[in-house]
């Protein structure tokens, strides 16, 4: 295998620029190649926490599209753009060291041309100079995955279409491990049972005359008007996998007492203030990066725009743990709230409560009033 | 068999002659003459019946399940349908109610509607039928929905010290509930009626009460007494029973609220059955059959 140093030092200029246009670097990565089938967020594909195999090519397909979607109770449509059908995207999971190889793929359906930078990713805008495709054609990228931790990866078609490709909700994950798995501070192993994806998105749903959301016919109808809302940077939504309540009712992320769960959260667009209600961080990379020793014991932990996060916790106690962004006015009345539903028995010592509500006591309190 | 309010004054037992003597001086033209006609009501006959009480209840310092009590109404005619944007509307055109969310058509019900909303509603109908219109008690509401009202009520037992279990209970019987029916207000009549013929109870608009919410304990003889009212928060009935603070026009999920609430808010009213109802009604008849008999 030819390494670019020995290129540099053994070559002409000539050689290397014959190298470097070569593509004759897939027959010389002889590495085990493994296909991934994505699964849409909050779940994620299998994968190994720790391994002990080699590097090896690992094979994505993301296929972009363009399609109206309602992000509220209140049936609102909206113009939505995703990878896979999902907003976000779904998590890819690879290992330090592992090649990733991407499909891309801009189905004939869909109107603009498409392509992606994965923040994970080293030059070329992260990929996305090299992956911009029109409706009716596909591309193949492959980058080494050289830094740990959990990235955006997102659409990066220039101009006024990047931010409005972002906020339509075409971003999602690459999580890179450690190939011998997550460590705490002191370099000890932590392992997780299942983990969450969950993707922050603001929408900007334009407005009539009368306060009404519009709709529109096709996503060009809705640009200029879009773009018009998202240049005051006041969100009409802010919702965890893309509508409001996606993740809350039958859609609840479960969990059991005694079990521990590794939360990925990325916002591709704004910033966030992730908190999970009656629960905690136990050991958080704010910044998402696993070669940094993680935080531990977090009560709210901030998501950089364009950035994701990872947070570790075992349930202590059964019950519903809402997960918000804890700028309340956001979780409440944008939409920026999951649940958690934890099974499992209830530990007094850690919290009961100990008079239930009644009347606040006075030496004047008199017996109670009959209903009946 | 319920019959309806109109139905059963054509039969009523006011004296005929006093009732068109009553009816040809409301119907003199008068500047300040009540204009707006009255509801579709459907009256209901006294009656006895096992409520299951509002409000939380403990019994030994812990949460126990709410009892169930023989309770007796008096007579009195309900509103057949919510009220609906078209009546609100006229309400918002007199200037005595807020104007509200009232882009949809005119025979859908009336939705995000405070308690306060309502209660400004049942206000401006008395002034402009003179009569007294005013929401049901919750106990008035659960006798008016028949077998639509639904126990929403968990049995609290062993368990009841299990603050998680109390949660994902709730959580779960609140999820299915919700998920019954999607939240887009329908025309009037899409739920169907129930027994005493009145239109979508418990479908997918909530109903405001005008009771209170209420504290209370069960005594060891498993005697209820109320130690708290917290008139703020009103109770809400439709497809389960809920408590909102009075002002709250949308109730929404999120935050610490990990339960579903209401999909919308909206509301009827009640009418006590009076002489002057009566009379009224039976005005409003004459009037009716006199202008068909013009035309």
């Amino acid at each position: 295998m030819l390494s670019r140093r020995t290129a540099i030092s053994g070559g002409t200029l000539a050689g290397l620029a014959a190298i470097l246009a070569k593509p004759a670097f897939t027959e010389d990565l002889m590495l085990p190649r493994q296909k991934i089938e994505l699964v849409a967020p909050p779940f994620v594909h299998p994968h190994e926490q720790a391994t002990t195999q080699g590097p090896k090519i690992m094979e994505f397909r993301l296929v972009t599209e363009e399609k109206e979607i309602v992000i509220d109770d209140d049936g609102t449509k909206f113009r939505s753009m995703n990878f896979n059908g999902s907003i976000p995207g779904p998590m890819m999971v690879v290992h330090e060291g592992d090649y990733v190889e991407l499909t891309l793929v801009n189905p004939a359906t869909n109107t603009m041309p498409h392509n992606i930078d994965f923040h994970a990713a080293t030059g070329a805008l992260g990929g996305g100079d090299l992956t911009l495709i029109s409706p009716g054609e596909q591309v193949v990228l492959r980058f080494k995955a050289t830094r740990t931790g959990v990235f955006v990866y997102h659409c990066i078609p220039g101009g006024p279409m990047i931010p409005w490709h972002i906020a339509s909700g075409m971003s999602g994950v690459m999580m890179v491990l450690p190939r011998d798995g997550l460590k705490d501070g002191a370099g000890r192993s932590l392992h997780y049972d299942r983990v969450y994806d969950i993707g922050e998105n603001d929408f900007y749903v334009p407005r009539d005359k009368n306060g009404k959301f519009k709709s529109y016919a096709s996503h060009a109808e809705a640009f200029f008007d879009t773009l018009d809302a998202m240049r005051r940077l006041v969100p009409t939504h802010v919702v965890f996998n893309g509508r409001v309540g996606a993740l809350t009712g039958e859609n609840a992320m479960k969990a059991k007492v005694g079990e521990t769960i590794l939360i990925v959260h990325s916002q591709a667009d704004r910033d966030s203030r992730v908190h999970l209600i009656g629960g905690h961080g136990d050991y958080v990379w704010e910044t998402g990066k696993f070669s940094n020793p993680p935080e531990i014991n977090l009560e709210t932990w901030f998501i950089r725009a364009g950035s994701a996060a990872a947070a570790l916790y075992t349930f202590l106690e059964p019950g519903i743990y809402p997960y918000v962004n804890h700028r309340m006015i956001e979780a409440v009345e944008l939409g920026a709230t999951a649940h958690f539903k934890v099974e499992g028995p209830w530990n007094d010592d850690l919290m009961v409560q100990v008079k239930a509500p009644a009347p606040i006591q006075t030496v004047e309190t008199v017996g109670a009033t009959k209903v009946h | 068999m319920p019959r309806t309010w109109n139905t059963r004054l054509e039969f009523g037992a006011i004296p005929a002659a006093a009732a068109v003597m009553a009816s040809l001086m409301l119907l003199s033209p008068r500047p300040v003459a009540p204009g707006e006609p009255l509801p579709d009501l459907v009256e209901l006959a006294p009656g006895s019946f096992q409520y299951r009480l509002g409000g939380d209840f403990t019994r030994g310092g812990r949460p126990a399940t709410a009892p169930i009590v023989a309770a007796i109404t008096h007579a009195f005619a309900v509103m057949r349908h919510q009220v609906t944007v078209g009546e609100y509307r006229r309400c918002v055109d007199a200037g005595a109610c807020r104007r509200g969310d009232e882009a949809s058509a005119a025979d859908v019900p009336m939705v995000k509607i405070s308690w306060w909303d309502a209660a400004g509603y049942a206000a401006w109908l008395s002034r402009s039928t003179g009569m007294s219109f005013r929401l049901p008690s919750d106990e008035e509401w659960v006798y008016v929905a028949g077998s639509r009202f639904r126990d929403s009520e968990r049995p609290r037992g062993i368990d009841s010290r299990d603050p998680g279990k109390r949660a994902l209970d709730r959580y779960e019987q609140e999820t299915a509930i919700r998920n019954e029916t999607d939240p887009e207000p329908r025309p009037v009549g899409h739920f169907g009626a129930n027994e005493h013929g009145l239109l979508d109870v418990a479908g997918n608009v909530w109903e405001w009460t005008d009771s209170c919410f209420a504290r209370g304990i069960i005594d060891a003889d498993g005697e209820p007494s109320t130690t708290t009212v917290d008139c703020g928060v009103r109770v809400v009935e439709g497809r389960h029973r809920t408590y909102l603070t009075d002002f709250i026009r949308d109730a929404r999920a999120g935050g610490c609220t990990a339960g579903l609430p209401p999909s919308n808010l909206g509301f009827r009213l009640v009418l006590d059955d009076d002489w002057r109802g009566r009379l009224r009604a039976f005005a409003d008849r004459v009037k009716r059959a006199l202008t068909d008999r013009t035309i």
